[in-house]
């Protein structure tokens, strides 16, 4: 049997400044009729741009082939091309709101395809496109066929794309990071849905994404990427029991594990560092003319961090632990509730006193790319809570301890004099943890601090702040909306929606116990079935 | 590499591969270096003279006729053929300027009826008042930058200083100032400027303060939306959890990275403020009637078409000023621009 698309020898490469990129180097592989394919990678392994390359949506230099029913889509004609294009093989965005038309609703998008590949009347690529919407499990789907995707929620978008890029029954359908953008609890909804419209429509699917979990449960065959190159290509089950090359063997041991280190008794009956009681917090936005509403974000959150603990706190986007972490800061205004950190409240702390408590609870944040200030340092940037906390220490002095916090993040002095933007984000990442240390703060709070990372990179994040956590008796708050990466981390775990703290608890009760429905669905998220 | 240079060194590094842009800024800074000297260059007065034995420095000083041998205690009139030829004998000598006549100077000997073509004695011409047309063009060149530069100096101080107290604290404040500036921006700039010519007696320093009033305000919006978009990320945050204070923050962190608007339209504001200057001495509303200005030679050109060297001129050092100015705004517009693909 041939297969349905065969690459052979595929490069692709860019033209920027002069410079020459190559993207991808020398790829081949073949997926059979009906057959689940992934390929697997870290973000800039060339991935996305083989799937781009394969429906020419690249303006790069191409060389090799794309074999598609018998046909080098290289070399066939534009015309030819936009033919394939969404009847033949069609494809699905990682960012569903990107990806659909802002301004037409969803219903008249799926008809259009329909209108252009299919010549269908009106009235039939309507009833066509309400019963895909109804197959891809969208309630009241007539109703639903005429909203903006802004209505719609980001799982409901995401659904919406899938029933227009099946519209035409295509033969190949090419999923770029389905699901890398919704919350995990709707991650395995739409896998599963994936899974059953490839069995019924007999269509093969080429799954491109970095998460090997998803990969696990998914794929027939997986292809592993590396910096443009194909490492390994192996039936599913064969790679995750053996695999071959050394990177495929580093990716599949990035998954956090449990690295979490026992409290030391001392601090077991200590009291506690921060303690937070009944805290609210609103937003007010303005609705019509003169009127306001107010959103609550947060309300009645009660918690407390012990010394030398890590508290985890785990929900999906939208559940205000994001806001929890500024209102925790004193960065955030408070509508109720009080906060006190080593029994000072912070409600009414002067700003003196604020200031100087500042010094003892650090914050690292998510994104590595936009927490470091452009037009500094390195060493500016690390130096200058000590240049504020602590003005009057030497220069020399200064710089010293610079170095040795650099070094315990594992950044060399060569570092001190250079830009941010020179560095990868694991190591921006290790900067933004050396500017929060350098001052031996007592609570750091991590806000989403390997969200942004490479799976490679994330663990090595996670041990160093488990092993800076123990050299420096620091608290941890971390947050994170992978139920895996607080697993791995904390003590004690929280869970939150839509504003509150359904449960807290030892870790250990939180994953074998869980109490709340939510949690039970977020724990078989991780696991992948269903709840 | 250019992985290891300052964010301001790369782009510096940027702008002067685009060489129409790098080649524009070295001309214009020459030409303004050179007007700068324009006392030296272009003035009725010797730059030194050695008479009888002493020297004199008639740049500095003021010497009254009878110093050369004149009969009156007046200035001495350096152009008179009779000093002329007093500094002409035997260990006498004179060093004028390459061009005789300072934009004010009125040639009492001239041959030619005024406004006189371009001949060997006065290389542009003359107005129709008989000055020299190349030394107005040089001095009115000098006036209209430096106003320029001034003027965008002070909208760009007022502006960044506006901008950045709305954009880093928002809410109220915003709102506040936002609806200020509408209001203040919708006076009719036009007629304030007529009427207050017409009540004080027009200087540069009045047109400058008028001028500034309303240059600020667009400035002000570009870098309020850069100060709001900056202080929502991330290490604007940090830098609050680390406990520094709101100015340090806005000077040390937001400043800086909120300078690209300011800094690409840094030359394109000079050529609107030189325009302005040179469109109100047109109408006559401008700079007192002495004061060398293009806008004035403008204006002398229009109204005597036959004399066509007096419109040339002008029109030419304005033409000339203006595109080098839009080159090197465009330079620095690609330099700052880092989305742009370059093939």
């Amino acid at each position: 049997m041939t297969p349905l698309l065969q690459l052979r020898n595929l490069c692709v490469s860019f033209e920027n400044d002069g410079n020459r990129l190559h993207a991808v180097q020398d790829v081949s592989f073949s997926i059979n009729q009906g057959e689940k394919f992934a390929l697997v990678g870290e973000s800039g392994s060339g991935k996305s741009v083989t799937a781009f390359s394969i429906l020419r949506l690249l303006s790069a230099k191409t060389s090799g082939e794309i074999n598609f029913q018998g046909e080098n889509l290289l070399k066939a004609s534009e015309r030819k091309i936009l033919g394939i294009r969404g009847k033949d093989i069609a494809m699905i965005f990682q960012e569903p709101m990107s990806a659909l038309n802002p301004l037409m609703k969803i219903g008249d998008q799926i008809r259009e395809v329909l209108a252009l590949h299919e010549g269908m009347d009106e009235a039939a690529a309507r009833a066509r496109a309400i019963s895909l919407l109804e197959k891809t499990g969208i309630p009241e789907a007539s109703r639903r066929y005429s909203s903006f995707p802004h209505e719609l929620s980001g799982g409901q978008r995401q659904r919406a794309m899938i029933a227009m890029a099946l519209a035409c029954r295509p033969q190949l359908l090419i999923a770029d990071e389905p699901t890398t953008a919704l919350d995990v609890t709707i991650r395995a909804q739409i896998m599963n849905l994936l899974d059953e419209l490839q069995r019924e429509f007999g269509m093969a699917i080429l799954l491109i994404t970095h998460d090997l979990n998803l990969v696990r449960h998914f794929a027939d065959r997986v292809g592993v990427m590396q910096m443009g190159q194909l490492v390994e290509i192996a039936e599913t089950g064969q790679l995750f029991t053996n695999p071959e090359h050394p990177y495929t063997r580093r990716l599949l041991d990035s998954r956090p594990g449990n690295i979490v280190q026992p409290l030391p008794a001392e601090f077991e009956s200590s009291e506690d560092l921060l303690q937070a009681n009944g805290l609210r917090v609103e937003f007010s936005y303005a609705s019509g003319w003169f009127r306001k509403k107010t959103f609550t974000a947060l309300e009645d959150v009660s918690l407390a961090v012990k010394r030398g603990e890590t508290l985890g706190i785990v929900g999906e986007s939208g559940s205000g632990k994001s806001t929890l972490a500024m209102a925790l800061l004193a960065l955030q205004a408070v509508a109720g509730g009080e906060c006190r950190f080593e029994g000072i409240s912070l409600n009414t702390a002067s700003r003196a006193q604020l200031r100087s408590l500042r010094a003892r609870m650090q914050v690292v944040f998510q994104d590595p790319f936009a927490s470091l200030s452009p037009r500094l340092t390195i060493e500016e940037i690390v130096g200058e809570g000590m240049a504020l906390h602590h003005p009057r220490m030497p220069v020399s002095e200064r710089r010293d301890l610079i170095v040795r916090t650099l070094e315990e993040v594992g950044i060399g002095p060569d570092a001190l004099t250079r830009y941010p933007h020179e560095f990868s984000g694991g190591q921006r990442q290790r900067i933004a943890i050396a500017r929060a240390v350098i001052l031996k703060p007592k609570l750091l709070v991590l806000d989403e601090p390997t969200s942004a990372l490479d799976a490679s990179v994330q663990k090595q994040v996670l041990l160093l702040l488990s092993k800076l956590q123990l050299a420096h008796d620091m608290s941890y708050l971390l947050i994170s909306h992978d139920l895996e990466v607080i697993m791995a981390m904390s003590h004690r775990i929280a869970v939150m929606k839509e504003g509150r703290i359904l449960e807290i608890g030892p870790a250990e009760r939180i994953v074998h116990s869980p109490h709340h429905e939510y949690t039970r669905r977020l724990l078989a998220s991780v696991q992948f079935r269903d709840p | 590499m250019r992985g290891r240079l300052s964010p301001n060194r790369q782009r510096w590094l940027r702008f002067k591969e685009n060489r129409l842009g790098y080649f524009s800024l070295l001309i214009f800074s020459a030409l303004f270096l050179t007007s700068l000297f324009a006392e030296a260059l272009s003035n009725d007065r010797p730059l030194i003279v050695h008479y009888q034995g002493s020297y004199y420095f008639p740049l500095f000083h003021d010497y009254p006729e009878t110093a050369f041998g004149g009969d009156f205690p007046t200035p001495t009139d350096y152009l008179d053929p009779y000093i002329r030829d007093r500094f002409s004998k035997p260990g006498n000598w004179a060093i004028y300027a390459p061009n005789v006549y300072s934009y004010d100077t009125i040639n009492y000997f001239a041959t030619l009826p005024n406004p006189a073509p371009p001949s060997a004695e006065n290389w542009l011409g003359t107005d129709d008042r008989g000055r020299d047309v190349l030394a107005r063009a040089l001095y009115g060149f000098r006036v209209s930058v430096l106003f320029g530069m001034a003027l965008t100096a002070i909208g760009v101080f007022l502006g960044i200083l506006a901008g950045a107290v709305q954009g880093y604290f928002g809410g109220r404040i915003d709102l506040y100032f936002q609806r200020l500036s509408e209001i203040w921006g919708s006076l009719p700039e036009l007629y304030l400027l007529l009427i207050f010519a017409s009540i004080f007696r027009p200087s540069i320093g009045l047109l400058l303060l008028l001028l500034s009033l309303f240059g600020w305000l667009s400035l002000a919006d570009y870098v309020r939306a850069e100060f709001l978009r900056n202080r929502q990320l991330d290490y604007v945050r940090s830098a609050r959890a680390l406990g520094l204070p709101s100015a340090m923050i806005m000077w040390r962190h937001i400043l800086p990275n909120s300078l690209t608007p300011v800094i690409t339209f840094l030359p394109f504001r000079m050529s609107v403020s030189i325009t302005a200057l040179t469109s109100l001495d047109f109408l006559g509303l401008g700079v007192p009637p002495s004061t060398p200005s293009l806008g004035e030679l403008l204006a002398q050109g229009k109204d005597n078409l036959d004399a066509w060297w007096i419109g040339v001129t002008a029109f030419t050092v304005l033409f000339v000023t203006l595109l080098l100015l839009v080159f090197i705004g465009e330079g620095l517009r690609d330099a700052y621009d880092t989305r742009r693909v370059r093939n």
